[in-house]
């Protein structure tokens, strides 16, 4: 199960697993008569690599679309910070702090690498209509200021060398790490990464598997990751949930879930 | 105030119940023209569904078509062999298209295609104009044996009357709708033709010509657009106004949700007679001639209720 | 040899960021605003002035306007002639009310009104998208054609129902009617031009810009990184329309000297819309060579025959001119879809890594 070795700072990382960030309690989402998710409770803590895990079709992307807000689910609560979200959409959510990266690329084809980092601080920059006409002053300062903290960005995931690039010129593990870089420039509080090495040669994965654990680590970003690679899944993070036709089967270090009977049949299949 | 408001609200309404035969009169009117408006969209859905183009120049399409016939038949040639060429015609521009101007177009964004159909609308017109002259012609309908007569219904009091070439008109196009639906449905290039319009590449995949569906599918447009050409030019007379008013197949599409030829037909007969009644009852009381934007505006209510018009497939959003 | 970027560092990222961060391309910039303000003036007749320079300037303007709708927000309108048409009259009724005031600002002012009509007929685009979308602007286009006509007041009850453009003046020029001349005309339309491309160029480089092509780009990942999708669209939609409605204004009031509903009919739509693709959709640049080519080409087509010496009728000029351009815009399309503005860039990559491939 490939990529262990990774290599892991020992038992140097500091840890403040027991502040809850996102809660979900008894969440369920129906389309039309399909239950996406069902009776789904589960938590993640400040600072923990968070994944979650399970068959195709378990329910992992509906998980991740209800958490930012995409989905509304029909039942159930989720609290943010401690406070229960009421009317959600991807609007709120990302300016509560929550970023994300998709399955499939959803980059900004046209743009270049510099433009769709930048555009991760759409929320953060506030120069109106008049002073981004006459360009010169405030509006300027703010663009330097911002592309400064781009650039530290664009330097720690490796990508200077494509800044200027078309992004739909990239190839796909690249295109994959442009996109985390957008997320990251949006400085979220929790990460959701929806498949992050899917499609990657054991090289890029091993690059994004550092990545991922550098951002936790160095900007002490939350993350919530869904991963098919459980090697990967079992190695990075810190506590796994693990879904199955949209049930949580199993929540625990990895550990725990490994031996958890269900999360082995699930995977290696049973007769229902 | 109050007045206004009866005079929107209420007076129409008393019109109408108070003339039933001049509303009826009214709603064929609205129900033929819908009829032409269905044909044209027809021919975009068929254009739109195997390849994807938003097919602009089929208003263009229809004029050339009527023109051809017409200047053939002013050029000596017998009515019905004038028609046979035309069909030929609407072969070669099919072929032609497909070969210079699909072709090397294949895999660009829709726009480029929409407007490289905008291009060809020009082209066409020059091209019309430039064999035929700019001025407005007869069709050549006695000649073509369609009925030209009216009959007259006493009804309610009152006499509704109906051309014969309207009528005519309305069995033509649902034969032709009838017979392209048999067609697609049921034949081996129908079927190729649906599994092109749901993926390319998969389609290609299986070895279907894209090619030689695209020309079939032009054809056929062309066909539709000739038997378009030759209603519309007997009720008017076959000149380029004809294409303003064939922009009103743009709502009736939309309406109708791009893809869907039952959606063309309803939503040709719901514009035609929405805005026939909305001409007669309505528009008089702010100046007339509203037909001109009445269509893109129904066309917009019904689409904000829902986005992919009435046939069209649900647009489900995922990421 | 003469484009190289070799010793021209940039040393900050205010430096990064100009709009010409090669001095080649600042010294063509130079040399061409040097041949647009004093060149085109002092040796320019009045003819070229007034049937090539000034229309071209004002639909490079116009294409700038449908440009950013299209082409940064990707959002498609075949409305843009009756935005400017909205321009126009609205210039007209405010140098009825307010004769005393300088033109130029008057011209300004109109593409408020514009971008006000421009934000109403946006707001379905929340809900429609693309070719739908291009229905909601052709109800915009043919409702406001109908106002054009049926409203007495837009066009001061004129018997004729043309709008006719009284003389005004700016900065004690005569700049509109029959008394001014084309030259005071050309510069008036040319600071104009030049003012508003610069500040549509701050525009699309910075947070706005970006957002526009957010959206165009995916919509919904633009939502998930925080854009609102409906001010977002709206802003551009007024945007837009205010730059399309002080070009109508221009071609009236700097051009024409009269018009009707007509002047601004679906035919001026497509003509805008076919110089921003043809340019190159998302350029600025490109605008102006599309409005160049589109604008310039019937007249060299039509000026052929008699240059020849041939007796051509000049109707059939007019009928080979529709099929050339109709013919050379599908050639274009498929010779670069990207249009002139793509071709310029390959040209400068080709000119810059010369003599080696790449």
């Amino acid at each position: 199960m490939g990529l262990m070795t990774l290599e892991r700072p020992g038992g140097k990382r500091r840890r403040h697993l027991d502040e809850v960030l996102l809660a979900l309690e008894g969440v369920s989402l129906r389309f039309g008569g399909v239950n996406a998710l069902s009776d789904i409770s589960f938590d993640i803590r400040k600072g923990e690599i968070r994944a979650i895990i399970g068959p195709n079709g378990a329910g992992k992307s509906s998980m991740l679309n209800v958490i930012n807000g995409f989905y509304q689910p029909q039942e159930g609560t989720i609290r943010w910070k401690g406070r229960e979200r009421r009317r959600m959409n991807p609007y709120l959510a990302a300016s509560t702090g929550i970023g994300r990266t998709f399955q499939n690329i959803a980059l900004f084809k046209g743009m270049s690498t510099l433009d769709n980092v930048m555009s991760g601080r759409a929320l953060k920059m506030r120069r109106g209509l008049f002073w981004q006409l006459v360009w010169i002053g405030p509006a300027r300062r703010e663009e330097i200021e911002h592309r400064r903290r781009v650039e530290e960005i664009i330097d720690f995931l490796e990508i200077e060398h494509i800044r200027r690039t078309p992004v739909g010129k990239l190839p796909y593990g690249l295109q994959k790490r442009v996109e985390l870089a957008r997320a990251l420039a949006m400085e979220p509080e929790l990460l959701l990464l929806d498949e992050p090495m899917a499609g990657m040669n054991l090289e890029e994965k091993e690059d994004m598997a550092r990545f991922i654990l550098e951002v936790n680590e160095q900007f002490g970003t939350t993350i919530a990751l869904i991963e098919h690679d459980i090697g990967v899944v079992m190695d990075l993070s810190d506590r796994i949930v693990v879904l199955d036709y949209g049930r949580m089967i199993a929540d625990g270090t990895p550990q725990k879930v490994r031996r958890e009977q269900a999360v082995i049949d699930a995977y290696l299949g049973v007769a229902h | 105030m109050g007045e206004i408001l009866y005079l929107i609200l209420i007076d129409p309404f008393v019109q109408m119940a108070e003339l039933p035969d001049f509303f009826l009169q009214v709603l064929w009117e609205g129900f033929v023209s819908g009829i032409l408006y269905a044909l044209i969209a027809l021919g975009f859905v068929l254009i739109f569904k195997a390849s994807g183009v938003f097919n602009f120049a089929q208003g263009i399409m229809v004029v050339f078509a009527a023109l051809s016939l017409v200047g053939l038949y002013e050029a000596g040639v017998p009515a019905f062999l004038a028609l046979a060429l035309c069909v030929l015609i609407m072969l070669g521009l099919a072929l032609g298209v497909e070969r210079l101007v699909l072709r090397p177009l294949v895999n660009q964004p829709d726009i480029i295609l929409f407007m490289a159909t905008i291009g060809l609308t020009y082209f066409l017109i020059g091209l019309g104009e430039f064999i035929f002259g700019g001025e407005p012609k007869v069709m050549i309908t006695e000649e073509l044996l369609l009925p030209t007569g009216s009959y007259a219904w006493e009804v309610m009091g009152g006499l509704v009357i109906f051309q014969q070439i309207d009528i005519a008109a309305a069995v033509i196009a649902v034969v032709l709708m009838t017979a392209l639906g048999l067609f697609f449905q049921n034949t081996r290039i129908g079927r190729a033709l649906r599994a092109v319009a749901d993926d390319h590449q998969a389609a290609l995949s299986v070895g279907i010509s894209l090619n030689q569906i695209w020309a079939i599918v032009w054809f056929a447009a062309g066909i539709v657009a000739l038997a378009t050409g030759i209603m519309w030019g007997a009720r008017s007379d076959v000149s380029f106004a004809l294409q303003i008013v064939a922009l009103k197949a743009l709502p009736v599409l939309v309406l109708g949700g791009l893809t869907s030829v039952p959606g063309a037909i309803v939503g040709g007969l719901i514009i035609g007679v929405g805005e026939k009644i909305g001409e007669i009852y309505w528009g008089s009381m702010i100046g007339g001639g509203i037909e001109g934007w009445l269509a893109y505006f129904i066309a917009l209510a019904f689409l904000l209720v829902r986005p992919q018009g009435l046939f069209g497939e649900r647009i489900i959003e995922r990421v | 040899m003469l484009y190289r970027e070799t010793g021209q560092f940039r040393t900050s990222y205010a430096a990064d960021q100009a709009i010409f961060p090669l001095r080649q391309d600042r010294i063509g910039l130079a040399a061409i605003a040097l041949v647009a303000a004093l060149a085109v003036p002092l040796l320019a007749d009045d003819f070229f002035i007034n049937t090539i320079m000034i229309p071209f300037l004002i639909f490079a303007l116009a294409s700038i306007g449908l440009n950013l709708l299209t082409g940064y927000a990707g959002l498609l309108s075949l409305g843009t002639g009756a935005f400017m048409g909205v321009g126009a009259y609205a210039c007209y009724k405010l140098t009825t009310f307010f004769p005393e005031v300088n033109v130029l600002l008057l011209i300004l002012l109109s593409g408020f009104f514009s971008a006000g009509i421009g934000f109403v007929f946006g707001l379905p685009s929340l809900r429609i998208k693309g070719f739908y979308l291009a229905v909601a602007t052709l109800a915009a286009q043919f409702f406001l054609d109908w106002c054009f006509n049926r409203i007495g007041w837009l066009y001061n009850y004129n018997a004729s129902g043309a709008i006719e453009v009284p003389t005004r003046e700016a900065f004690g020029i005569v700049l509109t009617g029959p008394t001014a001349t084309p030259l005071a005309r050309y510069m008036a339309v040319l600071a104009l031009v030049v003012l508003m491309t610069w500040l549509a160029s701050n525009l699309v480089r910075g947070r706005i810009g970006r957002s526009w092509m957010m959206v165009r780009d995916m919509d919904i990942a633009a939502e998930l990184m925080g854009i609102r999708l409906l001010r977002t669209k709206l802003l551009a939609f007024a945007v837009s329309s205010f730059y399309c409605g002080v070009a109508g204004a221009m071609m009236v009031f700097l051009w024409l000297g009269a018009a009707e509903a007509s002047s601004f009919g679906i035919n001026v739509s497509f003509q805008v819309l076919f110089m921003v693709i043809i340019g190159g959709l998302g350029s600025l640049l490109g605008s102006f060579m599309g409005a160049a080519f589109i604008w310039i080409l019937p007249i060299v087509i039509r000026a052929v025959p008699a240059t020849l010496g041939l007796d051509i009728g000049a109707a059939t000029v007019e009928h080979v001119s529709f099929m050339l351009v109709g013919g050379l815009i599908i050639f274009i399309l498929i010779a670069e879809p990207h249009g002139f503005a793509r071709l310029w860039q390959v040209a400068k990559q080709k000119m810059r890594t010369w003599p080696f491939p790449y």
